[in-house]
């Protein structure tokens, strides 16, 4: 389980390294966010839903299943978007409101 | 030192380490300090703010925004007293999961307030799922549904807007200031800085949580902290308080959950949102060949059927119509998104596949099962002036987040009603010195040989191999359990010489080194119930049955002189209001 940066797209606001959880979010020279303890992502993803770019890649480790898909996720005022990437490159997409209630 | 087992840093005033101090301190007076910005020490912080003027620090370790157990968010409100049921029948149902041992009185002052907390929470914002009569629907008799992915959030801006309330994120307690006896405040370091924090204050909540990385976890190599329990949580508020001489109860019932695998996401869901059965690789559902269906007697089950050759078990949901699986992702999304993941990436879902379901590592942790502080009436531990709430308090199972909740209101009325005859007592400059020069030391250490992380990794093992863990089927008997003893003694005298080089490792060290302290004890409580009385969470291979005659009894423990003492105790009834006395 963990996540990965990507540089390209992140603005260096530091918002993912004040919230993880488990203080695993450095930044590196130019202020650009990396993950610096990998293995120690407990895959909760605090840190996507703070980064305003949907800079976040959210992805299984190979020893839980993990097949080369990803996720990452833009999080709105009043819902989130689940943006899914399959193992063969499928694109989904989920929304989940923020007032509505789970029904399960 | 700290390490090598001894009672309290008190002693640590004649420790002559360097003397190079390299961090800043700062030291910070209040009325009441809160370690751990969870669900239980927020809402207990909220409680004082709204009823008084008292000045509240809460320390946490991370961002109390996404701190925690819950900070994906939470998928049921899982303790309220529904429909049909009353508080005592609440009792009932808690007392017969844990087949009679736990504290009756606890449990029955809790449930009175869980929906009283409910409530207070759709105030402040958090989404119910209501029927047409605006009712809340629930999931199962004491269950409720709500939309919990934003529930730290809400608790953290509710605070935001108190102004007698300080909220210090990244600043890792480390253990509590103790003057004669009484706990004065705690003293603990930033992970942002190097800064020292001394906080005195006249009453202490400990609110940080159970215990997750005591055993080897279910993925211990790339996704070791894909587990279920939050990894952030290392027993460090059990740690300070056995080092301080708290009474402890109950270690031995630990929690293991029934989990989906590999993910590790919760199972209620399916099989109380879409009751869902549970079946062998030959399809017959098993749970009801093991007797009734408790917690624990449905993990048991799972074990068993794996150990006869019938595995993997499953939750069986193939054929459920799409709109269900829509509703099973999104519930996912909203508390365990690496489960939703996992369907997707392969094109698949829970309406084409059964869930695979296995049994986790064991984790100490109260807000489940019993064990944490052993508590009064007030949630006071026996030590003065501190109260411990939440999964770190013990005695309570099954309280879950409106349970955390209720204790926080509990031990925050019982702080106002008698905080005003507390003096704050200053602390000695002799053991804040102390705790420096201890923190600094590991910065001046050379390189060993080993690593903190590889400290942890043979703890998980031991822990694993001797004291029950996943590759014995959760089982131990009295020889192993001396071997984990010796072993983990062996680990406490090497945290001394681990070598720090920057403030996260600082971290690793003393999480490592709680963590222990948490071995100690939990390997001394399996030891003395001699019996076996709740299956997998506790079970004696030389003692394989239960023993009523004997053992209705809390196995209680205090830390005195470097050694685990255990205290029997009789049971509590449910309308004792119970005082510490001896
Ligand atoms: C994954 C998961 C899902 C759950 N789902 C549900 C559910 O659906 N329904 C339900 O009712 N219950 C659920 N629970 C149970 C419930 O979340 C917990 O019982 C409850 O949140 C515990 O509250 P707490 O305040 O004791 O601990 P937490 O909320 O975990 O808070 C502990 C806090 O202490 C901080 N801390 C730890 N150590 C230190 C230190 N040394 N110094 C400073 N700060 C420290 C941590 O950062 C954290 O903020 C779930 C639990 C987990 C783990
Ligand atoms: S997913 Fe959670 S634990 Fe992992 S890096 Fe992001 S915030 Fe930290
Ligand atoms: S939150 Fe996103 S943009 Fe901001 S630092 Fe992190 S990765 Fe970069």
């Amino acid at each position: 389980m963990s996540i990965q940066i990507d540089k390209d797209i992140c603005i260096a606001c530091n918002k993912c390294s004040n919230i993880c959880p488990g203080n695993l979010i450095s930044t590196d020279n130019d202020s650009k966010a990396f993950i610096k303890y990998p293995q120690d992502c407990w895959g909760c993803t605090a840190c996507l839903k703070e980064c305003p770019v949907g800079a976040i890649k959210y992805f299984l480790g190979l020893d839980i299943g993990g097949s080369g898909g990803y996720l990452y996720t833009r999080n709105q005022k009043n819902h989130i978007d689940w943006h899914i990437v399959s193992s063969d490159n499928r694109k989904h997409h989920i929304k989940t409101k923020k007032d509505e209630s789970n029904k399960y | 030192m700290l390490g090598q087992g001894h009672p309290h840093p008190a002693n640590l005033k004649g420790y002559r380490g360097v003397t190079n101090l390299e961090f800043d301190i700062k030291t910070l007076e209040t009325d009441v300090l809160i370690i751990g910005g969870g669900t239980a020490g927020c809402f207990s912080a909220l409680t004082i703010s709204e009823n008084s003027n008292y000045k509240i620090i809460i320390a946490d370790k991370a961002n109390i925004k996404r701190s925690g157990c819950l900070a994906a968010g939470v998928n049921a409100l899982n303790a309220y007293i529904g429909k049909d049921e009353t508080p005592e029948s609440f009792v009932e149902y808690v007392k017969r999961d844990s087949e009679g041992v736990m504290r009756e009185d606890l449990v029955y002052s809790l449930a009175k307030g869980l929906n009283k907390v409910a409530k207070k929470l759709e105030e402040l914002g958090l989404p119910f799922l209501k029927d047409d009569n605006g009712e809340y629907v629930q999931r199962g008799r004491g269950s409720i549904k709500i939309n919990g992915e934003n529930i730290k959030p809400i608790l953290a801006k509710a605070l935001e807007e108190k102004k007698n309330v300080l909220v210090l994120n990244n600043v890792n307690i480390a253990d509590y200031l103790i003057k004669d006896g009484v706990v004065i405040g705690a003293i603990g370091f930033s992970l942002r800085e190097n800064i020292v924090y001394q906080i005195v204050a006249k009453k202490v909540v400990c609110a940080t949580g159970g215990a997750s990385g005591i055993y080897k976890p279910n993925n211990p190599t790339f996704s070791r902290h894909k587990m279920w329990y939050s990894p952030f949580n290392t027993g460090a508020g059990y740690a300070m308080g056995i080092r301080a001489g708290a009474e402890m109860t109950s270690f031995e019932m630990r929690f293991i959950a029934l989990r989906c695998k590999d993910t590790i996401a919760p199972t209620g869901t399916i099989a109380q949102g879409i009751r869902a059965s549970q079946i062998n690789s030959k399809g017959e559902e098993y749970v009801s060949k093991y007797g009734i269906s408790t917690t624990h007697m449905r993990l048991y089950s799972t074990i068993m059927e794996n150990l006869k050759g019938n595995g993997p078990c499953f939750l069986k949901t193939e054929g459920i119509i799409s709109e269900q699986q829509g509703e099973l992702f999104k519930a996912y999304l909203n508390m365990a998104p690496a489960q939703t993941l996992r369907w997707i990436e392969r094109n698949t879902g829970p309406a084409n596949e059964n869930v695979e379901i296995e049994g986790t590592e064991p984790y100490i942790v109260g807000g489940h099962t019993a064990s944490g502080y052993w508590v009064d009436h007030n949630r006071q531990t026996t030590l003065k002036n501190l109260y411990a709430i939440g999964d770190v308090a013990g005695g309570s199972p099954k309280k879950y987040v409106t349970g955390c909740m209720v204790e926080g209101e509990i031990a925050a009325m019982s702080i106002i009603n008698t905080i005003d005859d507390t003096q704050t007592v200053k602390s000695d400059v002799c053991e804040t010195n102390a705790f420096i020069q201890y923190f600094s030391h590991f910065f001046h250490n050379t390189d060993f040989y080993y690593t903190i992380s590889e400290v942890e990794q043979a703890m998980q093992k031991i822990m694993d191999e001797y004291a029950g863990g996943i590759s014995t089927g959760y089982m131990y008997n009295k020889t192993k359990l001396r071997i984990a003893a010796n072993r983990i003694e062996e680990l406490l005298k090497l945290i001394d010489g681990m070598r720090a080089n920057n403030l996260h490792d600082l971290l690793s060290i003393f999480e490592t080194l709680d963590r222990l302290y948490v071995c100690k004890v939990l390997i001394k409580h399996l030891e003395t119930r001699k019996e076996t009385r709740w299956k997998c969470y506790q079970e004696n291979a030389d003692y394989p049955f239960k023993d009523d005659q004997n053992w209705m009894k809390y196995v209680n423990s205090v830390y005195e002189d470097g050694i685990v003492k255990i205290v029997l105790r009789e049971l509590v009834g449910r309308d004792k209001t119970y005082e510490h006395t001896d």
